[in-house]
């Protein structure tokens, strides 16, 4: 279920500004990639991009390809809504639905795939989702609670849960960790690290230490100054990323000395 | 390091200096605003007050008197004050309630087409329009309602009265036809629904463009069209504003005077026939026609029923707060 995605030439625009440019960039299946970079540098914007949600801003547009096993998600035919629900995505701060218990929360996905879903079934669901998340032990008992009362790290975890309800291909995850302290952060990357066996997952951090422990693969990207597009200036494994990358850039930002 | 030292532990005499220069006027200045704040909290507690007192003790001598009905012509015979303000409150409650349930679906339309769906040219032009729509003058929509609108509406309520008359509120006369001319309490409905649609779409309008854009997004990422966004994410965020929005317009529906009086004929029966003249009547449209020929008594009796239009009232927004606090752990707002 998990699936490789595939970014050709790909520039993304907002109007007729050029945010990022010319980014191609495999990312394996059930494989974890880490993109980093300084502030403004687009990374976030080519994560919105694999699943089509920067077209929510007027004006946003994309030239190249994104291939997701081989089928193009910008094709003339393809609805960005089926796009969304085959790409989950997790955001910087957690946002659960705050008119709905928890239990709803994990189904809110589900119902608008599904309509009809026996009773029984979505018990199992919101189980077996919440199960996944690692959230159902702290929950178990107040599923008809706001999902709103529980904790940040909680939060983040139930919205992880309603990504994942869905078996989506693919996890897009924008800083989430960024608005957790770091007991909820670790809980996080355990839970990235069980989850990779199932899905693919895209991982946006500014914490590099964070992208050396979660990722199998980083890129960095890097943009020239402002108001210039940003760009990936290279894509490697993990660990060479972090030892021994090829790019100056990628080295000074490593190592600190910008960013 | 100099500096910290100085602010947290400062010498004694600059501190008293710094002390007289500044907190005379912080402290006039917080006090003022107290006093200001505190002053209009009370202000309206105490015209509240005062508006009831008035009700009550004007309406008191109808309130008391046993014999009411032989003194004041417009009671029914034999019957009591209450045979007066039941069918009055009937009538205003049952128009109030006909009017709000053809506003607010549309009020809520109108505010999410402009805050979700239209182009933001259109959608600013369009609550310019509805904004505009308040400050017509009652007295305006009752002529409109009279001289345009009620001719056009008449063959529509006899349609209802023919197709629909099987259910009471659209029941027509002794011989299944709706009144012409439509002096009835349906086409006052319609005319109270324009006249309240403008709060209630923009109240609504302002709590959809409240909604946090984390929570729009939530929905959108999960694979939402833009009616489930609206439906997900939307809709129960402003459930509890468009409620408050409704009962403002309730207010005013209840309340409305002059429309009422140009539009309905009145009568005072316990009738939920809308599509008929001569049932019902509000209470502050029968004020507005007696007042001027009451006497002493008389005028003590509208009063009397005007007290019951102010319990009414209080009672709608007890209720309406009540439902918005049912569900305040789902509201959005922790």
């Amino acid at each position: 279920m998990a699936q490789r995605i595939d970014a050709k030439d790909l520039n993304i625009y907002y109007g007729s500004f050029l945010a990022v440019s010319d980014v191609t960039m495999s990312i394996d299946p059930q494989s974890v990639t880490a993109l980093i970079g300084p502030s403004g540098c687009g990374k976030s914007t080519f994560l919105r991009s694999l699943n089509r949600m920067h077209e929510v801003i007027p004006g946003a547009r994309v030239e190249g390809t994104v291939a997701m096993d081989g089928v193009d998600l910008y094709g003339a035919d393809v609805d960005p809504v089926a796009v969304r629900r085959q790409v989950g995505m997790v955001f910087q701060r957690p946002n659960p639905f705050p008119t709905m218990s928890i239990a709803e929360n994990v189904l809110a996905g589900v119902r608008l795939n599904n309509k009809r879903i026996s009773k029984g079934d979505a018990q199992d669901l919101v189980e077996q989702s919440l199960r996944h998340a690692n959230l159902w032990n702290e929950v178990k008992d107040r599923l008809a609670k706001p999902g709103s009362g529980l904790s940040g790290g909680q939060q983040q975890r139930l919205c992880i849960a309603r990504a994942i309800a869905v078996k989506p291909q693919v996890l897009l995850m924008d800083e989430p960790c960024s608005a957790l302290d770091p007991i909820s952060t670790l809980a996080i990357e355990d839970l990235i690290a069980q989850l990779k066996s199932e899905y693919t997952i895209v991982i946006v951090t500014h914490n590099m230490q964070q992208a050396a422990r979660v990722s199998d693969r980083t890129g960095f990207f890097n943009l020239a100054g402002v108001g210039q597009p940003g760009r990936l200036v290279e894509i490697d494994a993990t660990s060479t990323i972090f030892s021994s990358p090829t790019q100056q850039a990628t080295e000074d930002y490593i190592s600190g000395r910008f960013g | 390091m100099a500096s910290p030292t100085t602010a947290t532990t400062p010498p004694a005499a600059p501190a008293r200096v710094a002390r007289t220069r500044t907190k005379p006027t912080d402290r006039g200045l917080d006090r003022a605003f107290r006093y200001l704040s505190v002053g209009s909290g009370v202000l309206i507690l105490a015209v509240l007050a005062a508006v009831a007192i008035f009700l009550v003790l004007e309406g008191l001598p109808a309130l008391t008197d046993s014999e009411l009905a032989d003194k004041v012509q417009w009671i029914p015979e034999g019957g009591t004050l209450w045979s007066l303000v039941g069918p009055l409150i009937f009538g205003t409650v049952l128009a109030a309630l006909v009017s709000l349930a053809i506003a607010v679906p549309v009020a809520v339309g109108i505010a999410l087409f402009i805050s979700h769906y239209a182009p933001r040219r259109l959608a600013s032009a369009l609550g310019y329009l509805v904004d505009l729509l308040a400050a017509i003058p009652s007295v305006v929509f009752g002529l409109w309602g009279v001289l345009v609108l009620a001719p056009r509406l008449q063959p529509v309520w006899q349609f209802l009265a023919d197709y629909l008359g099987w259910i009471p509120l659209f029941e027509g006369d002794a011989h299944g036809n709706a009144s012409n001319p439509p002096r009835v309490l349906m086409t006052t409905a319609v005319v109270l629904a324009v006249m309240i649609l403008p709060i209630i779409t923009a109240v609504s309008r302002e709590v959809f463009l409240q909604v946090p854009r984390l929570h729009e997004e939530a929905a959108l990422a999960l694979g939402a069209t833009r009616w489930e966004l609206v439906r997900m994410a939307v809709l129960p965020f402003g459930r509890s504003g468009v409620i408050s929005a409704a009962m403002l317009g309730l207010g005013r529906a209840l309340g409305e005077t002059m429309a009422v009086l140009m539009i309905l004929s009145p009568g005072l029966l316990y009738s939920f026939q809308l599509l008929v003249a001569s049932q019902q009547q509000t209470i502050a449209a029968n004020i507005a026609a007696k007042f001027n020929d009451a006497d002493d008594i008389g005028r003590s009796t509208l009063i009397a029923t005007g007290l019951a239009l102010f319990v009414i009232t209080m009672l709608v927004n007890m209720a309406a707060r009540w439902i918005v606090a049912r569900r305040k752990d789902f509201s959005g707002a922790n």
